[in-house]
């Protein structure tokens, strides 16, 4: 796989990813994440989770259990939530992509993030980005203000340290905010 | 994985010309169109399926929900579960589906997963999945470990001694209760296909699940014009209460006139080899008083000649409360 990042800010690791072999039956795709144009070639069977991390090198975004059933990859595909590891990256030529390193800083954290710190909605953190991830999605979603309707909007992403409690929490509060 | 070529064919027709090419559309096929991909990827990791080609079809413009003629409604096949869910009019008029949507896998898929693709997801179990195992579904002949081994959660209608897989679609609980049709085009043109014919049962063929032929590429569902005043329940039982399949789920639409059922349409999940509807049940309660007495007999019916597996005796009791339950809630 390599990546051609036609961004300003192409850093060493994706100059790296550039030269590394491609196979004949690598295809072109543009990608848009987090706002930068990203034109790839990349093998057909790469997933939009390994082009991330792999390709891309936006670690953030966390693989789990690659099967769909954890959700530990959720990304926003055009503004939806979706499971990366699911997904082909070539499916989404030209669509827009956020990650969790799109959504803010430690200096400027989106008010998800910000919740998910001071409820302490984490132990390990693994499972952390791809919760905020659908947290934040769950937002605009149809939702009721019951924190029943909340784990179960929730119930595809699983935290194996238990935090759920916390999760829930610090979901609410924000969504009591906006 | 094993390799293959991406390709997105720029109309129906080059689509259905390059499926077409393949021997299969069922188990083993060479080429498959792609949805949503939660399925297929999910297999295709796995090495259970391994197209040499694979169509994205996802920008073709099939994803159109909107009022047929007869008002009745048109689902576009790569719709997505959750925009089929939250349609106003689903939710007004076919609430059944709506409901069973929502309470299948998670707010990610459903937002992935496409209305064709949760159609023609797999009948499955854990031994299918699993390359190191048999499977007469996935490799004919090899035998079923699953009726000698873990099938707490299969089937207790509609199976065979070559396979025991439960067709684990909420959605198509509900879309066989509402008599929908499946509208396909192929290489020979297109056709209709009521819900009711579009699955086989396994018999000695369990690697053919649906009568798809190759190159046929499902364009549409439609939905009859609404039923006024029905009342539509679907009710799942599971072991978690969220983001798991259904150890036994009942999609129910009735009409009361007078005290009396005037219409039912009865269909159950989780049990099944396929969707699972019960024109038994529907009979006895088509003309019948909402009474428990009644619901419990519907139940007897639909259940009658279910057969359990080493673990899953407990399923045929479950369904049958299930059915009892969500007409009970249907009528309340």
């Amino acid at each position: 796989m390599s990546s051609t990042p036609t961004g300003a800010n192409t850093t060493p690791m994706q100059k790296a990813a550039a030269d590394a072999a491609v196979p004949a039956i690598a295809i072109p795709i543009t990608l848009r994440i987090n706002g930068e144009e990203y034109s790839l070639r990349l093998d057909p069977r790469t997933t939009l989770l390994d082009c991330l991390r792999e390709t891309v090198t936006l670690t953030g975004t966390k693989k789990g259990c690659d099967h769909g059933q954890c959700g530990a990859c959720t990304v926003h595909v055009n503004g939806l939530r979706v499971l990366s590891c699911l997904s082909f990256a070539a499916v989404h030529d030209g669509d827009e992509i956020t990650t969790i390193e799109g959504l803010g800083t430690p200096d400027t954290m989106h008010p998800m993030q910000e919740a998910f710190f001071t409820h302490d909605a984490y132990q390990c953190g693994y499972c952390t980005s791809g919760q905020i991830m659908s947290a934040v999605a769950l937002l605009k979603e149809p939702c009721g203000p019951d924190d029943a309707e909340v784990k179960e909007l929730m119930s595809g992403n699983i935290c194996r340290c238990g935090a759920y409690g916390n999760i829930v929490a610090a979901i609410q509060a924000v969504r009591r905010r906006t | 994985m094993h390799s293959f070529e991406f390709t997105r064919p720029a109309d129906q027709a080059a689509a259905i010309s390059t499926a077409a090419q393949s021997k299969t559309a069922q188990q083993g096929a060479d080429v498959r169109f792609l949805g949503g991909g939660t399925t297929l990827i999910d297999l295709m990791k796995l090495n259970v399926e391994a197209p040499s080609r694979v169509l994205d079809i996802n920008r073709l413009p099939l994803d159109k929900i909107e009022d047929t003629p007869d008002r009745g409604l048109m689902i576009g096949a790569t719709s997505r579960n959750s925009a089929l869910a939250y349609h106003p009019k689903v939710q007004r008029d076919y609430s059944v589906l709506s409901q069973a949507i929502l309470q299948g896998a998670s707010a990610q898929i459903r937002n992935m997963a496409t209305v064709a693709g949760n159609l023609l997801q797999r009948t499955r179990c854990v031994y299918f999945r699993d390359t190191a195992m048999a499977c007469n579904k996935r490799e004919p002949g090899t035998g079923c470990p699953a009726i000698t081994g873990h099938n707490r959660t299969l089937a207790i209608l509609g199976a065979s001694e070559h396979c025991i897989a439960t067709n684990p679609s909420d959605m198509c609980v509900a879309m066989a209760a509402l008599e929908a049709t499946i509208h396909v085009t192929g290489p020979k043109g297109s056709r209709e296909i009521p819900f009711g014919d579009f699955y086989l049962l396994p018999g000695d063929t369990p690697h053919i699940e649906t009568v798809l032929e190759p190159g046929d590429l499902i364009t549409h569902v439609t939905l009859p014009p609404p039923i006024p005043g029905s009342k539509q329940v679907y009710l799942k039982l599971r072991d978690r209460a969220s983001y798991e399949f259904a150890l036994a789920s009942a999609a129910v639409v009735l009409t009361i006139a007078s005290g009396k059922i005037t219409h039912a349409r009865i269909a159950l999940g989780g049990i099944g080899t396929r969707p699972w509807r019960s024109p038994d049940a529907e009979q006895v309660l088509t003309g019948s008083a909402e009474s428990e007495s009644n619901f419990r007999r519907a139940a007897e019916e639909a259940l009658r000649g279910a057969k359990p597996q080493s673990e899953n005796g407990f399923k045929i009791e479950l369904a049958k409360r299930c059915l009892t339950h969500a007409l009970r809630t249907a009528v309340s």
